[in-house]
């Protein structure tokens, strides 16, 4: 009884399951094994249609009585990679119509002309003629004659099924386009945007979770950045640091705090001298990062204040029974509560501001210094239209991640199941 | 001890007092007002001549006769010191002084003397000015957003700090911007196209997450324990590393430019969350209400069409409007798949406005004011439910 009882749980368990899973696996984990696929094969934006022949048909008058046509096809192969073999082609005529010397590789056959064109190699091409006169000498119909398409078929490999494969693409990714700039790019990027949000959301939450009016207000307030669509915010942000009419820059140069406009977005370095050290700052990156701090910080913040609020109340009073000073309290009683979460914090920060994306591209595309890896996919996929290439570098980031996913579930695992 | 706890106070208190003040000053400067200089050094000097009487004055008067005397006092020196400027701004300040020597109350001669008393001066105005500053910093761009939109571009290359919007125009002329974009640039149609997706992607992932997430909150079966972590896993994986074999299968199955095709993948991307969300409430549902169900002879359907749901409505809700918001927000895919403006959704094409360098800022803007309000709306009428779900179901962007 129980034994038929489970076996029919387990049956209702997978039926409703299954439709979320395959789903998941179709669109979200087929794609990560597609890559490793595609990141082995020369293959390019152009080539992934799967090549088919194709004809224009162009129709001439060789005769002044028009009882005579020329009709050119040009014929081509779609694919500049791909043989197409076995192509046939078909095209109709009307009654009292019929070809004249025709090409010994096409036959006419109740008033249609039936081709066998063999196989056509990559980039074929090919200007096929075939001259018709109307049987009774009358005038053929131009446009009768034109509005009739040929019908073409042949059998071609799907280009991304086929089985040549190379090591080009990751030979590429290491040796060409500054692999080690490109990675630490990316990785400024990241420690810094994670940090920073952090930070700023550790004294963001520390300020809601007082005693003051309008705290709620305040939480809403300070999610918006977090909850708007980043196209609208990274434009916003765009305009604001624009070095010809962008408020910040209009608004420095009018109190006279700089001379010149920078153009914060725009320029790779700027030079700083701090204490008579000159150094040189990333500039443009350094903005993405601030956008991106800004952007993010209200996650930790969220997090961070939840749990804050869980802390008892009683511990605070026993230390003000005790004499701790603020900072005494935040660093023996505040700090090891909310250690547990800026772990978790991190990590998940840091894979999702490594995978990055949007906010850089509506920012700068990747120019100025700020070429990410997520970046470059992009770039190398459809901006240089290397598909291949571009799939290399999606393995490369999902080789990382997996990586720090397991760093992160040796170190911090563990602990993710206490908080 | 006395003195350097009166300095510290003196000090923070006077910087705090010119940050605010500055702010406002630059906001006046937005309304076209032309201050050239901050004068930071002269305010901070008053500032510190304003705390230093409060703190002298003490109780001797009335603390609302202080702090009106006190302000009046202080503007009207501010506006001697500064550049000249309009009864409205001298007002603001007024308005500041007075918020400002309020937040001072506590603070006396007697006070000064207290344990760890500049620790805690530190703290109370640095929460303070934490609270104006984030305020700005996050409310700030917003506002030039919404203030652009009502602007044309000649006038702001022109002065790129005038944002004071003319009330005398009519309303027509005002939010021309508005109207362009509806007109010209066809933006009726992304918003629709764009809520058909969203509200599409809400209601597939819903008919798809809640069954998924009973079996895994209530039911056995072997795998279970693998479902639930990998959908932990799946969370973490980039939307860019799907973006090119998606691209090259989509392109071949002709499913580009296709609304359906955008749809199952924001579908499949938000499932994880919105399982992960979901289960963890119907986990909270008592068992026992569900063995009644069984006892009346329903089945699973059942359960979950007649008992789960009803019970779990505002997780439900929470977890709809999380996936709308993700949904209507989503750029990468939009980006990726739609190249015809046929089948723009709101962001894509916000994006290709802004790729046309001759499109003026303020259709820009005013796009953008109109793909950010819905969000904004309801995360503010939602933002109990929201919160809750975003703390409760982890994260996803």
């Amino acid at each position: 009884m129980s034994d038929s009882l489970s076996k029919l749980e387990k049956r209702t368990a997978y039926t409703l399951v299954l439709p979320a899973v395959l789903l998941v696996f179709a669109i979200v984990l087929f794609p990560i094994f597609a890559n490793v696929w595609i990141s082995f094969k020369d293959i390019e934006l152009k080539d992934i249609r799967i090549p088919e022949p194709r004809a224009k048909k162009i129709v001439k008058s060789i005769s002044e009585n028009q009882s005579e046509l020329k009709i050119i096809y040009k014929l081509r192969n779609s694919s500049l990679i791909q043989e197409i073999r076995n192509v046939q082609f078909q095209d109709k005529f009307p009654t009292n119509v019929s070809p004249v010397n025709l090409d010994p590789r096409c036959a006419f056959q109740s008033k249609k002309v039936v081709c066998n064109f063999g196989n056509w190699q990559a980039k074929y091409r090919e200007n096929f003629e075939i001259t018709i006169q109307n049987n009774n000498g009358e005038i053929i119909n131009k446009k009768i004659i034109k509005s009739q398409k040929p019908i073409l078929s042949g059998k071609a490999d799907n280009p991304l099924l086929t089985t040549n494969f190379t090591l080009e693409n990751f030979k590429k990714v290491f040796y060409e386009n500054n692999f080690v700039e490109l990675l630490l790019t990316t990785f400024y990027f990241t420690f810094f945007g994670t940090v920073g949000a952090i930070i700023f959301g550790i004294l963001a939450a520390q300020l809601v979770n007082q005693n003051i009016q309008g705290r709620t207000y305040m939480r809403g307030i300070l999610l918006f950045p977090y909850v708007g669509p980043v196209v609208a915010l990274a434009y916003t942000w765009t305009l604001l640091l624009d070095p010809n009419s962008g408020t910040l820059n209009a608004l420095l140069v009018n109190f006279n705090i700089i001379e010149q406009p920078i153009n914060l977005l725009g320029q790779k370095y700027i030079t700083m001298s701090i204490l008579g050290f000159e150094f040189k700052l990333r500039l443009a990156l350094t903005t993405v990062i601030f956008f991106e701090i800004w952007r993010y910080f209200p996650l930790a913040f969220l997090f961070i204040l939840a749990r804050l609020q869980a802390i008892p109340q009683s511990l605070y009073e026993a230390a003000e029974v005790d004499g701790a000073s603020p900072i005494q309290k935040f660093i023996h009683i505040t700090l090891p509560q909310i250690t547990a979460i800026i772990s978790i914090l991190f990590m998940i920060r840091f894979i999702w501001n490594f995978n990055k994306f949007e906010d850089i591209f509506l920012l700068t595309g990747g120019a100025s210094g700020t070429r990410t890896l997520p970046i470059n996919v992009y770039q190398q996929g459809f901006a240089v239209s290397d598909i291949g290439m571009g799939s290399a570098v999606s393995i490369v980031i999902v080789m990382l991640l997996l990586s720090f996913m397991v760093i992160y579930f040796r170190l911090i695992g563990k602990r993710a199941n206490e908080v | 001890m006395k003195f350097k706890s009166l300095a510290i106070f003196l000090i923070i208190s006077s910087f705090f007092l010119t940050c605010i003040l500055s702010i406002w000053k630059i906001m006046a400067t937005l309304q076209g007002l032309s201050f050239t200089n901050l004068n930071i050094t002269p305010v901070f000097l008053i500032g510190i001549l304003l705390s230093l009487t409060f703190v002298l004055i003490g109780n001797k008067l009335n603390h609302l006769i202080k702090i009106l005397l006190l302000s009046f006092i202080f503007s009207i020196s501010y506006f001697y010191l500064n550049e000249a400027s309009p009864y409205w701004y001298i007002f603001g300040v007024f308005l500041i002084t007075l918020f400002f020597t309020n937040k001072l109350k506590k603070y006396n001669m007697q006070s000064l003397k207290e344990d760890f008393i500049s620790e805690k001066i530190i703290f109370d105005f640095i929460t303070l000015f934490g609270i104006v500053f984030f305020a700005f910093v996050i409310l700030f761009p917003f506002y030039i957003m919404l203030v652009t939109s009502f602007k044309t571009q000649i006038a702001l290359l022109v002065n790129p700090l005038d944002f004071s919007l003319d009330f005398t125009k009519s309303l027509t002329e005002l939010f021309k911007s508005y109207f362009v974009i509806f007109e010209t640039y066809n933006f009726g149609r992304y918003i629709l196209i764009s809520s058909a997706v969203s509200i599409g992607t809400v209601i597939v992932t819903l008919l798809f997450a809640i069954p998924a997430a009973y079996a895994v909150a209530r039911l056995n079966f072997f795998g279970k324990n693998f479902l639930s972590t990998s959908i932990l896993i799946i969370y973490m994986f980039p939307a860019i590393v799907l973006v090119i074999p998606l691209y090259t299968v989509f392109s071949q199955l002709g499913l580009r430019n296709s609304i359906f095709g955008l749809l199952i993948v924001y579908t499949a991307t938000t499932l994880p969350v919105a399982i992960y969300m979901l289960q963890g409430y119907f986990k909270s549902i008592p068992k026992e209400i569900e063995d009644a169900g069984i006892m009346d002879g329903q089945n699973w359907f059942g359960i979950i069409l007649k008992i789960i749901i009803p019970l779990s409505l505002p997780a439900i809700a929470s977890v709809a409007l999380y996936v709308f918001m993700i949904a209507w927000n989503e750029f990468l895919f939009s980006l990726m798949f739609l190249d015809s403006p046929k089948s723009f959704t709101l962001s894509r094409a916000i994006q290709y406005l802004s790729g046309d360098a001759e499109t003026p800022r303020q259709y820009l803007m005013a796009g953008s004011v109109i793909v950010t309000l819905p969000v904004l709306f309801i995360f503010i009428y939602f933002e109990k439910y929201l919160v809750s779900g975003l703390t409760a179901g982890s994260v996803k962007e």
